[in-house]
Parts: C-alpha cells; sequence; structure tokens
C-alpha cells in the first residue's frame, strides 16, 4: 500500500502542497471544469493577486489512446476516431488519414473525389472558425455573437448533414474516394450560401470586429512574435498571425489545392485581434476555394478501386494536411498485414498550448482567457 | 488604434457600440429562426445518417440477411451479433438473431457498406434518449416486425 501511494505522488507531483515559493503567491486552478477551456483542460495558475505568474497547462483528463486503439485495429476500423480528435473539423482528420494510406499503397483518387474532399473540408473548416468566433467572445463575456455565427453555422451543418449523413463526427470520406457523391442540390445550397456568408461579414464586422470593447481586450493581448511562434512549432492561423506565411495547402499542396487561387491571410503583430483577423479573413478564402472547386467540378467516379481487405507494404509514411487549426500530421509505421505498427498523429493544438506558459506570463487572468480563447484549441485534439 | 486622444477614443467607442445595438435591435423585425424542438419537429434530411436498421422487402415479406456476419466482421466497435440456424429443408441459414449494441455504435456506416445485399440500411431515428444502457440494446428483427406489425416470412433472406 505504501508503495501504491508513493507513485500516486509522482502522478501529482505538478500540484503544489506546501512551499510556495512567494507567500504573497497563491494558485488557482483554472478547469478542468471550466467554461473557457472548452474541455477538460487544467491550467494550474500561480497567480500574484489578479496578475498571473506562472500558468501550467495540465493535460490528460480527456485522454482515449486514440494512437494506440489504432494498433490494435484495422486500418478501416480506426476511421470513425479520426472524426472525434477534432470534433470542431473532422472532415480534414479524415482527409489526412485517408491521404496517408493512399499515399502508402499508392491507390488513385478521382478527380472528383479529390474535388469534394475538397469543397467539404473547406466547409468544415468555415464551421470550425465559426464556432471559434462565437466560443471565444463569450469567454470575453459577448453574449451576442455567438447566436449570429451558429445561424450561421447551422446553415452549413444542414449542407453537410444532407452528403455526409452525420453533423459533427463525420465519417465521410474514404481510401479512394468518398462515401456519397454530392448532387445538384448540394451544390446550389452552397453557393445560396456562399452569398449569404459574405453577406454576413458586414454584421461580424459591425458587430465584433470594430467593437471598442473587443479591441480594448485583444490588441497587444498575447502577442506571439515570430521568433517565439518558430521555437514551440506552432501552427495554422495562431502562427499567422504572427505574420508567417505558412499554410499545407500553400507549402505543401495535397489533394486538388494548386488548383484553386486563394491568398494566405497574415497578421501583422501576432496579438489576440490578428488571430481573430486571420481567422475571418480565411472564411473568405475558404468560400474563394469552394467557389472556385464548384465551378470547376469534373464529372466521374466519386470512389475509385479500392481493395476490400487492403495489405499495407512495410515501411513509413505520413501525410499533412491543413486542419483548421493548423497543421495536422499522421505518420504510420507499417510491418505490412492490415493493422498499424504505430500511428503517430501530431496535432496543432498541442503546439499551440505549448506556447501558453511564456506567453501568459505577467498577465492579468482576464487576459490570459482571451489570449487562450484566441489559440483556438479543442481539447480532445490535445488529449488524443 | 492608440492615436485617437481621450475624447477621440470616447467618440471611437460609443459609435462602435451604437453600431452594433443596431444590428441586434434589426434582429426585432426579422424572423426568426430557432425552433422550439420538443414541441416543433425539425426536418430531417432522408440522407440522415442514424443506427442501423434491416431492410423490409415487400416481395418476400422478410429481410434479405443471408447470416454471412459481413457487417459484425466490420464494425470497428463489435456492436452487431448476428446469428442463424439451418432450418431443416432449407439450403441456406435463416436469421434468427440480429442484434445491435447502439451505447458502442460509432455511426461509421462500415456495416452498411459491406452488406453484399443491401441488407441494412441508417434508420431516420433521432429522438433517441433513455435511462437505463439496456435501452439502447436493440433487436433489429424485432423491430423491423414492430414496423411492419407483421412476422418476418418463414424463409427470410432464402433466396
Amino acid at each position: 500500500m505504501e508503495n501504491l501511494a508513493e507513485n500516486r505522488t509522482a502522478y501529482t507531483d505538478l500540484e503544489p502542497a506546501t512551499d510556495i515559493p512567494n507567500e504573497n503567491h497563491y494558485y488557482l486552478n483554472m478547469g478542468p471544469q471550466h467554461p473557457s477551456t472548452h474541455g477538460v483542460l487544467r491550467v494550474l495558475l500561480e497567480m500574484d493577486g489578479e496578475y498571473v505568474v506562472d500558468p501550467q497547462p495540465v493535460l490528460g483528463y480527456g485522454h482515449r489512446m486514440q494512437e494506440k486503439m489504432a494498433e490494435h485495429k484495422n486500418w478501416m476500423a480506426f476511421m470513425p476516431n479520426t472524426g472525434r480528435m477534432d470534433y470542431a473539423a473532422a472532415l480534414p482528420y479524415n482527409h489526412g488519414y485517408v491521404a496517408l494510406f493512399e499515399r502508402l499503397c499508392g491507390i488513385e483518387v478521382p478527380a472528383r473525389a479529390e474535388y469534394i474532399r475538397v469543397i467539404t473540408s473547406e466547409l468544415n473548416r468555415i464551421v470550425s472558425h465559426h464556432l471559434w468566433i462565437g466560443a471565444m467572445l463569450l469567454d470575453m463575456g459577448a453574449f451576442t455573437p455567438i447566436l449570429y455565427t451558429f445561424d450561421d453555422r447551422e446553415q452549413v451543418l444542414d449542407i453537410l448533414e444532407d452528403v455526409t449523413g452525420s453533423r459533427l463526427t463525420y465519417c465521410y470520406f474514404r481510401v479512394g474516394g468518398v462515401c456519397k457523391d454530392i448532387d445538384d442540390k448540394f451544390v446550389e445550397k452552397t453557393r445560396a450560401f456562399i452569398k449569404r456568408q459574405r453577406e454576413r461579414f458586414d454584421i461580424y464586422n459591425k458587430l465584433v470586429t470594430g467593437n471598442i470593447i473587443f479591441i480594448k481586450r485583444t490588441e497587444g493581448v498575447g502577442v506571439i512574435s515570430p521568433d517565439m511562434a518558430r521555437r514551440y512549432g506552432v501552427t495554422g492561423p495562431v502562427l499567422r498571425g504572427s505574420g508567417i506565411a505558412y499554410d499545407v495547402r500553400k507549402n505543401e499542396p495535397y489533394s486538388v489545392y494548386p488548383n484553386f487561387d486563394f491568398e494566405i491571410p497574415v497578421g501583422r503583430n501576432g496579438d489576440s485581434y490578428d488571430r481573430y483577423m486571420v481567422r475571418l479573413l480565411e472564411i473568405e478564402q475558404s468560400l474563394r476555394i469552394i467557389e472556385q472547386a464548384l465551378d470547376q467540378l469534373p464529372e466521374g467516379s466519386f470512389l475509385g478501386k479500392a481493395p476490400k481487405k487492403m495489405k499495407m507494404p512495410t515501411g513509413d509514411c505520413s501525410f499533412s494536411v491543413e486542419a483548421a487549426r493548423g497543421e495536422l500530421t499522421y505518420y504510420l509505421v507499417s510491418g505490412g498485414g492490415d493493422i498499424p505498427y504505430r500511428l503517430k498523429i501530431r496535432v496543432p493544438s498541442y503546439s499551440n498550448l505549448s506556447v501558453l506558459p511564456e506567453l501568459c506570463q505577467g498577465m492579468l487572468l482576464s487576459d490570459l482567457v482571451a489570449a487562450m480563447g484566441s489559440m483556438d484549441l479543442v481539447i480532445p485534439e490535445i488529449d488524443r | 488604434m492608440n492615436n485617437r486622444g481621450y475624447f477621440g477614443e470616447l467618440w471611437f467607442g460609443a459609435k462602435s457600440l451604437l453600431i452594433g445595438l443596431n444590428v441586434t435591435i434589426k434582429e426585432l423585425f426579422r424572423p426568426i429562426v430557432t425552433v422550439q424542438y420538443p414541441r416543433e419537429e425539425c426536418e430531417i434530411t432522408p440522407n440522415y445518417r442514424g443506427h442501423v436498421e434491416l431492410v423490409f422487402n415487400t416481395e418476400t415479406g422478410g429481410c434479405d440477411c443471408i447470416v454471412c456476419g459481413m457487417c459484425a466482421k466490420a464494425c470497428p466497435s463489435d456492436c452487431l451479433v448476428v446469428k442463424g440456424e439451418k432450418k431443416e429443408g432449407e439450403k441456406r441459414k435463416s436469421l434468427t438473431l440480429f442484434s445491435l449494441d447502439f451505447t458502442k455504435c460509432s455511426l461509421c456506416g462500415s456495416c452498411v457498406e459491406t452488406c453484399p445485399k443491401g441488407a441494412l440500411d441508417y434508420s431516420q431515428d433521432y429522438n433517441i434518449a433513455g435511462f437505463t444502457r439496456e435501452e439502447f440494446h436493440y433487436d433489429l428483427i424485432e423491430r423491423l416486425e414492430r414496423r411492419h406489425q407483421q412476422p418476418l416470412a418463414a424463409a427470410a433472406g432464402g433466396n
């Protein structure tokens, strides 16, 4: 029993039980059940009054051993799990996983399937940014914008539900294509959504972008310098907010992204406001991609020939996609057969979170919420 | 944005708040977008993927399942149990048990896609709530019979 007790202290040694270095400092647990962490993230804060001295994220509350599960299942059986890591934008996760096997086994994908993948993935990215804008403002105390963004989000979810059959945790892509074709109704509804969304930007700008309270709470808060972003391996809109134009869709193009004309929005100061602007501009860029993809949409089959029982060749393979939160990489080591030997998933939120202790030192507690909110963390993705 | 001066800031701030309020006030005169869910039902797309359900074959008066067990094998979470027995004078097995443990199902659709006979389909059921786990252990044969209010034809899936 004593041994057991000793082992337990090893797990909880992050908890400062007795020796508080400065007697004026105190510790505050933000989470694991906290509305602004959007999941079971716990941040242990060493506080000096209202100021944060040392924030330390504590992970593992929602750990489900996704990578281990992949080592025990046939490759197709892991497919539904990919949609459950980043539930706010599941389709890029689907995309990375199937593309990994297509690269490993050299499977051809029909052009139509690639276009459908890009269109649905971009719609999913928009959905994710809608959710983020609403949720971040909710963290900062503004309740109204989430009602507007969710109204828009609902439009996209209806479109995606019609083709994928689910609203959140998609399992839509298959090795060699997608499992259901899109029809004219989908195209029509998506075009109507693009038109509607472009009109809604005006409302976003009036409600949020130009709002004095929002500007005061985010401008100059949580400044990530390009150097700091590089050191921590920050990706996605957080990286682009710091002024580094890195986007997997441009820098390491996959699928049919080279066929489209789009820009990578970047910020100037690397503060929370810039990260907000980058995401808002990304919605517009995603709309542009969807518009072009719908115009170019080729006819043909939506599901290529993929062997039912797929045997993987021995070796390793990796595939990166641009998920809504940044670069997502699947790395697979195969020892032959149909069960991976090892599947490593490099998720964007994990590296984005790692910047938190350095970023939020000396901040006000309320600013920490704004800075952490602007990272767009999805906890099940970190604790996968 | 910080070079406006004290009064410039006040003016800018007050203006931005009024612009925001203008947006929300207009909403009073727009149609309501929310649905009062339990009292009003949302219209659901026919492509919605609910839990799986056996398909009723109107010609044979039964289901097309041939008890091959492909669906149970394809299921990532082992939520399907398919059993059949060979009755006398029949060439093939007939279905005796088809159960779905919906608590484990992740709605991936592997079973529906692998079924060689197209005997499975997604249900449109989304109003699902219960107090016990056992309420989600579905007996799909019984559900099929209940839907069509008749026992399945004896030679289910025989052809």
